[in-house]
């Protein structure tokens, strides 16, 4: 129905990751902020996970409407 | 007094505003589209199955579920699973091979409407009358958690939370119609998962992996009575009652989760099949909940495996882990996942969990609200208020103005609903007893409608009411152990103790269920089918053609994925056996 979901769940997860990388990035060094997740920059690689899913289903999207409209 | 409160900042706020903004904008870019009744409350039947299949368990992964199961890993350990390996995989398996044929092929809109086609109209309107006022009260009691948990965790007004999070359903619901519902569903899927992840690999490590756990467990568990691994193996103390946490035999479980429960709930509840219903193509809705599956029976180690670990962390003073007490001094299992989040969470992630819960309870409120819709505007009004007339394109600008009406009636019945379990803390427990109460007949009723052309309307609708009657009657006569309410049952006389609430529950639904199905086989030879064979096609199993996967690539075919699907199941449950 009219949208193909894949590009809105993919520009977000993009976003979001993005957003958690950065801030990940930034506050690599702060230790107080990690003692609860046990020393682990979880910002981070949550983010960097996010970052791929969301680039993955972004791909997917723009492949699959270029096959439609061609 | 715990307090559950989490400090958020800034970057917690901006992941649940960016989020908000797809939620509603995805409503938002679907409105064009809603130009009739079909295109809003059924999707216009165009969904691929990959996304039908991640909608239909997203709505069922609802708050309640996601607290609940969380809570039930902390009190029963992996003998939960048993509600996904034992119970839903193979009720979805049965879903998608054996009556989605029927619910998609018979062209009904709504599964109060196949009982019309295949029984008759009065039993249609028992089904959708209930259906109604169930849906509402569930989409009722889960925004009534979802204040409660906003209140406690962020600090947030009640009333201001309630109404906040009900504008944001209606918002995309009233913008989109069912498949703004589908496309959020698959969108809080997706971030359930990732949210919620963190915490699963923190807290595992946090206490050495999954043989540091079962090795930390040892001594807590020992000291409870059970065995040393009774909360990390599945089948393996079933074999008497009182050596499991769960409190239930094997056939227990067997009959009562596996069969009774799970197919209750999964093949009948239209919530559910709404969303295979909404598949561009018979294989396609056969495909949904198999595709539905494969997530869904890793879920587990999502929500269960933390709540394992959580019994852990209480039990060691150094970590500082404990839930928060009710009014009685009990801890509140539901809480669990909450406080996890806030064990392991620093800043970031902390906002990403937050957000999987509230996206969690919206997608149980939505697929509430879009059910209750179709089902108001299909079963009921249309039925009994105002039929189709001969003018087509009326009727369908007509219903969609009902269908939208409904979807704010159905918000704002929620509204009164949640105010209704504020008031009643209990009610919230009674209900869902209720819920299961009336599910267990209908599957009877239902499978037998599809399997058996000789049954008759008159003997559904009563066995119906008889199977309702029955597990009220044995919910009354039985209770559990240490049940100090008679919401918990045994309000007639104590005729019986189950040593938990569980066992009750599972034994109701099996009473319900086979005393429905012999009333409506016994009816069915008294009474007259009077509907003639050739009315029935489509709608039962003999009567019906087979359906040709021929013409499907054999990868694709629904068999083939069923296969998969139960040798995975398989393997999981022997490698936690």
């Amino acid at each position: 129905m009219g949208i193909d979901i894949k590009i809105p769940i993919g520009l977000m997860f993009t976003i979001l990751g993005l957003l958690l990388t950065v801030y990940g990035f930034f506050t690599r060094l702060d230790s107080t902020l990690y003692e609860r997740s046990l020393g682990i920059n979880v910002n981070l690689w949550s983010g960097l996970l996010m970052l791929f899913f969301g680039l993955i289903m972004m791909f997917f999207g723009l492949l699959s409407r270029k096959s439609k409209s061609s | 007094m715990v307090n559950t409160g989490f400090v958020l900042s800034w970057i917690d706020y901006l992941i649940m505003i960016i989020y908000f903004v797809f939620v509603i904008g995805i409503g938002w870019a679907l409105k064009k589209y809603m130009k009739d009744a079909n295109a809003f409350l059924e999707a216009g039947r165009a969904m691929p199955a990959w996304v039908a299949g991640l909608a239909f368990i997203s709505t069922n992964l609802g708050a309640l579920e996601v607290m609940g199961m969380t809570g039930s890993g902390l009190k029963y350990g992996m003998l939960t699973t048993h509600f996904y390996w034992v119970g839903a995989i193979p009720a979805m398996v049965f879903l998608a091979i054996f009556m989605m044929p029927f619910y998609y092929g018979s062209k009904a809109r709504s599964v109060p409407e196949y009982l019309k086609l295949r029984y008759d109209e009065k039993t249609r309107g028992l089904n959708a009358g209930l259906f109604a006022l169930m849906t509402i009260l569930a989409s009722g009691i889960s925004m009534y958690a979802l204040a409660i948990l906003m209140q406690k965790v962020l600090g947030w007004n009640f009333h201001l939370s309630l109404v906040l999070s009900a504008a944001i359903v209606l918002g995309y619901t009233y913008l989109g119609g069912l498949s703004s519902a589908i496309y959020n569903e698959v969108l809080q899927f997706f971030i359930i998962l990732i949210g919620l992840l963190p915490v699963v690999l923190l807290s595992l490590k946090d206490v050495g992996g999954w043989h540091g756990l079962q090795q930390s467990l040892a001594p807590i568990v020992t000291a409870k009575g059970f065995a040393p691994d009774a909360w990390t193996t599945t089948w393996k103390y079933t074999g008497s009652s009182t050596s499991n946490p769960m409190g239930v035999e094997w056939y227990g479980i067997f009959a009562g989760l596996g069969f009774v429960l799970s197919f209750g709930y999964w093949c009948t509840n239209f919530l559910i099949v709404q969303r295979a219903m909404s598949a561009k193509s018979t294989t396609a809705a056969r495909n949904t909940p198999l595709i539905g599956a494969i997530p869904k029976m890793f879920i587990p180690f999502l929500l269960i495996v933390p709540g394992i670990v959580a019994l852990v962390l209480l039990n060691s003073p150094g970590k500082n882990f404990s839930l928060p007490l009710n009014d009685a001094g009990q801890p509140i299992y539901d809480y669990t996942i909450i406080m996890l989040l806030k064990q392991y969470l620093p800043a970031g992630v902390l906002g990403l969990g937050v957000t999987a819960l509230l996206a969690s309870f919206m997608s149980g409120m939505a697929g509430n609200v879009s059910a209750f819709n179709t089902v108001w505007t299909y079963d009921i009004y249309q039925s009994y208020i105002r039929p189709t007339t001969g003018d087509k394109a009326g009727d369908d600008r007509h219903y969609l103005k009902v269908g939208r009406m409904a979807t704010i009636f159905g918000v704002v019945l929620s509204i009164a609903a949640a105010y209704l379990a504020s008031l009643f803390g209990n009610i919230m427990d009674f209900l869902q007893t209720i819920f299961s109460m009336v599910n267990a007949p209908l599957f009877a009723v239902i499978f037998l409608g599809m399997f058996w052309k000789k049954a008759t309307g008159h003997a559904a609708f009563t066995g119906l009411l008889l199977g309702f009657a029955i597990a009220l009657l044995h919910h009354g006569l039985t209770y559990p152990l240490g049940a100090n309410t008679l919401v918990k049952g045994g309000w007639i006389c104590h005729l019986h103790a189950y040593p938990v609430e569980m066992a009750q529950n599972f034994w109701t639904a099996i009473f319900a269920c086979s005393a429905s199905a012999v009333l409506t086989v016994v009816l069915s030879y008294l009474t007259v089918q009077k509907k003639p064979d050739e009315e029935l096609k489509g709608l039962v199993y003999s009567l019906t053609p087979r359906l040709s996967e021929e013409s499907v690539p054999w990868y694709r075919r629904s068999v083939t994925l069923a296969i998969i699907v139960l040798v995975m199941v398989s393997i999981l449950t022997i490698l936690f056996w």
